[in-house]
């Protein structure tokens, strides 16, 4: 058994190392290990994380940041719980941005393609930078999206943005004051509740329920006593 | 060993795996299975509870200690309140909004506050689904017994009932909201197989089902100006002369200032109890998710159920080490994933319940057919490419489009290469225990979603989390909101307090720890 565990060890050179990089956080320098997380770049250098950490898991988009790489002019962005860190990698935390969210009732909507410009009178007013996709850490064609928005194709915005974890990076880039994101779930919204069938099989489901359609199985069911519930559990594969 | 070598195996006995047919453990194994390799049934892990009102039940010790801590609240504590609501409901995950949404909808005053920012959860990173009895062949009757099975019979039948019925109805609302499930070619939901289920009933938006119902749920908390209270964490309830609950204190973790909010009802929706780390496990769950709910409702005196049972997600990643822990989603193994162990075989169904697949992943670790890491850590294959073989070229990217995305950061194609996984904490199967409004035993304390306990027995099935969010925070949030209208305001006073210090003391508990938790220390001190 031992022999085998031997071969059965993935090479991590990395791991064993232990080497340390120099980063820069908010303009100040600390050392901490290789390749952890840009999150864990900032517990390791002592810093109480209370906003910038949600999920952990790269889903909502509370830890979006900035960083650029050792010489390279670039500043990109990512979500900080997905990064991992790199000598010479400069960080900051993307601060809340100030975008205005339109309100809606998205049921009660008449028009929304045409509501669309005075919810967010400022979408067709794209000026192409394309600075919005290159912000995105999720990777999604965001100019794209809004031109299609404008255009009233939402079923491809929705379809576009199912990856958006809100992180609101393409928003502070936007020349026009777009915000992208914000623009693309009242479009994702609007294509569900307006645009997509109705199941029908879910409303027959319902009215089955209503109209007591399982009631005997219930009744049946519900009058089992611990054994003959455990048999009959058994029966169903 | 390169990791692309050890990989080889796994591509060298795809073809004859896909031949083979495993059955699920038939009730007597799976219990044996269970006793032997699951952390649930490591003795020395839990320990008994001293005082409260779950005096003598038996709970993991890290959870105890925060059971049995102390409140930071202190005698003389000014209880003026901040803030007057009907309904205050505590949690910005999937239960907190669907709560609020319909307290609000229902014509009652609202305040939603939450330690970390509105949805930050883990309502947001559920891949697998959600399940709903809505396909011809399925029924809420055949969801009731499935959901039996794979908790042991232990679950509350009520509780179930009201859940698997309410399903489609829930389906329904999100769909008028705007939330975009997947369809079949002629409109109907679409319908995926899960772990422990015997009919198709999983709900999905591709593997982002998760984000794009609390995309949604957000959006609409706010669209109806529910009021807010952010990074605010609750430290106490408030209680009556009869010990009934009214109102929340919570600390302002920006400012630091005490925050005193008087309600009529407060809904408990703070979600799970991953990041303490039981047994040491790594954990798939949120920043946040440190039990708090369960440390206030036991000090106001809400009994607590199967609190000595949580769920393993049988797919945590251990490799790359930045994920470690982050969930490989079970919806992998729904669509013919294999689990393969480092001799190239498969040893369990996958689509078993966590419970069974999690004891067996541990097993084949344990009896040295785990493949380590240099970091110590060991697992067993995930045959992520299998699909792709299988379905066609594509499939992944197409299924799973959120797991490409995250492995492809750390250069890793999983529709190419299999994944390292071994089980991570993931959720607390019990919690407070509540009654079909999702109410406690404390009057006007109301529980809802992973904080709550007996809905899932002693194992939860995949999807049912979702469903269970949205049901029983809908059932409290209209309960809640029904009752403000016909009743005052009670007092607030820390009055419970004294009773359990006083408990605290004659068990001896001087131990100085203080919960809730509200966050997990990994800042580095020195």
């Amino acid at each position: 058994m031992a022999q085998e565990d031997k071969e059965n060890i993935i090479d991590q050179p990395e791991v064993l190392r232990h080497k340390m990089v120099t980063v820069e956080i908010a303009g100040k320098k600390y050392d901490v290990p290789e390749g952890i997380t840009i999150i864990k770049a900032l517990w390791y250098s002592g810093q109480e994380v209370v906003r910038g950490a949600g999920c952990l898991g790269g889903f909502c988009g509370a830890c979006a940041a900035y960083y650029r790489t050792k010489d390279d002019p670039k500043v990109r962005t990512c979500l900080a719980c997905q990064m991992a860190v790199q000598d010479g990698m400069s960080i900051t935390m993307m601060p809340p941005f100030p975008a205005r969210k339109a309100t809606y009732d998205i049921r009660t909507l008449k028009d929304p393609k045409q509501d669309l410009f005075n919810l967010y009178p400022e979408a067709p007013l794209c000026r192409n930078c394309n600075a919005c996709t290159e912000a995105c850490p999720q990777k999604i064609d965001v100019r794209e999206g809004v031109w299609k928005a404008v255009f009233g194709d939402f079923k491809s915005v929705s379809e576009m943005f199912m990856d958006c974890v809100m992180c609101g990076m393409c928003t502070p880039v936007c020349i026009a004051d777009i915000a992208p994101n914000l623009v693309a779930l009242y479009v994702s919204r609007a294509q569900g509740a307006h645009f997509t069938e109705k199941p029908v099989g879910l409303d027959i489901r319902i009215k089955e329920i209503e109209d007591g359609r399982f009631n005997d199985e219930w009744t049946k069911l519900l009058k089992m006593n611990e054994k003959e519930l455990a048999d009959h559990c058994a029966t169903v594969k | 060993m390169d990791i692309h070598a050890l990989q080889q195996i796994v591509h060298q006995t795809r073809d004859a795996r896909r031949k083979q047919t495993l059955l699920k453990l038939s009730p007597a194994d799976r219990d044996q299975l269970i006793h032997q390799y699951h952390p649930d049934f490591r003795e020395s892990a839990f320990r008994p509870l001293r005082f409260g009102p779950n005096v003598g039940d038996k709970t993991a010790i890290e959870l105890a200690t925060l059971l049995e801590g102390d409140s930071s609240v202190t005698d003389g504590f000014d209880l003026t309140p901040d803030y007057t609501t009907d309904v205050l409901v505590v949690g910005g995950g999937g239960a907190g909004c669907a709560a609020a949404l319909h307290a609000h909808a229902a014509g009652a005053k609202v305040m939603l506050a939450t330690k970390l920012r509105l949805g930050d959860s883990n309502s947001v990173m559920a891949q697998g689904g959600m399940q709903i009895s809505v396909a011809p062949e399925d029924s809420p009757v055949t969801h009731f017994v499935d959901t039996l099975k794979g908790g042991h019979m232990q679950n509350d039948h009520q509780l179930l009932k009201v859940m698997v019925e309410e399903g489609p109805s829930i389906a329904k609302w999100l769909l008028s909201l705007g939330v975009l499930f997947d369809r079949d070619g002629d409109g109907n939901l679409h319908v995926k197989k899960g772990g422990g289920s015997s009919k198709p009933r999983l709900l999905t938006c591709s593997d982002y089902t998760g984000l794009e119902i609390m995309r949604v749920l957000k959006d609409e908390v706010l669209n109806q100006n529910i009021q807010l209270l952010e990074f605010c964490a609750a430290v106490e309830l408030t209680s009556d002369e009869n010990g009934h609950c009214t109102g929340a204190i919570f600390k302002d973790l920006d400012n630091h200032r005490d925050v005193v909010v008087a309600a009529k009802s407060v809904i408990l929706a703070t979600g799970g109890i991953g990041r303490l780390h039981i047994q040491g496990f790594p954990t798939s769950n949120h920043y946040g998710a440190t039990g708090d709910g369960l440390c206030l409702s036991y000090r106001l005196g809400a009994k607590l159920v199967h609190i000595d049972t949580f769920q393993y997600h049988p797919s945590g990643a251990v490799y790359p080490e930045q994920l470690i822990g982050a969930l490989v989603t079970e919806g992998i193994r729904s669509e013919g994933g294999h689990l393969v162990n480092a001799k190239g075989e498969r040893f369990v169904n996958e689509l078993d319940t966590r419970d069974v697949v999690s004891a067996s992943i541990i097993r084949e670790c344990e009896e040295g057919r785990g493949i380590r890491t240099m970091s110590g850590r060991v697992g067993v294959w995930l045959d992520t490419p299998l699909l792709d073989a299988a379905q066609g070229p594509g499939t992944m990217e197409k299924h799973f489009p959120a797991m490409m995305l995250q492995f492809e950061r750390f250069n890793i194609d999983i529709s190419k290469d299999p994944v390292l996984i071994f089980p991570t904490l993931h959720y607390q199967n019990g919690g407070v225990k509540i009654d079909t409004n999702s109410e406690t035993n404390v009057r006007n304390l109301f529980v809802a979603g992973e904080a709550s306990g007996g809905l899932h027995g002693r194992n939860r099935l995949m999807g049912n989390s979702l469903l269970d969010l949205m049901v029983f925070g809908k059932r409290s949030g209209l309960t809640a909101a029904a009752r403000a209208a016909s009743m005052p305001q009670g007092k607030l006073t820390v009055g419970h307090l004294k009773g359990f210090r006083a408990e605290a003391k004659k068990h001896g508990s001087a131990s100085g720890v203080v919960s809730p938790m509200i966050l997990p220390a990994y800042t580095r001190k020195e």
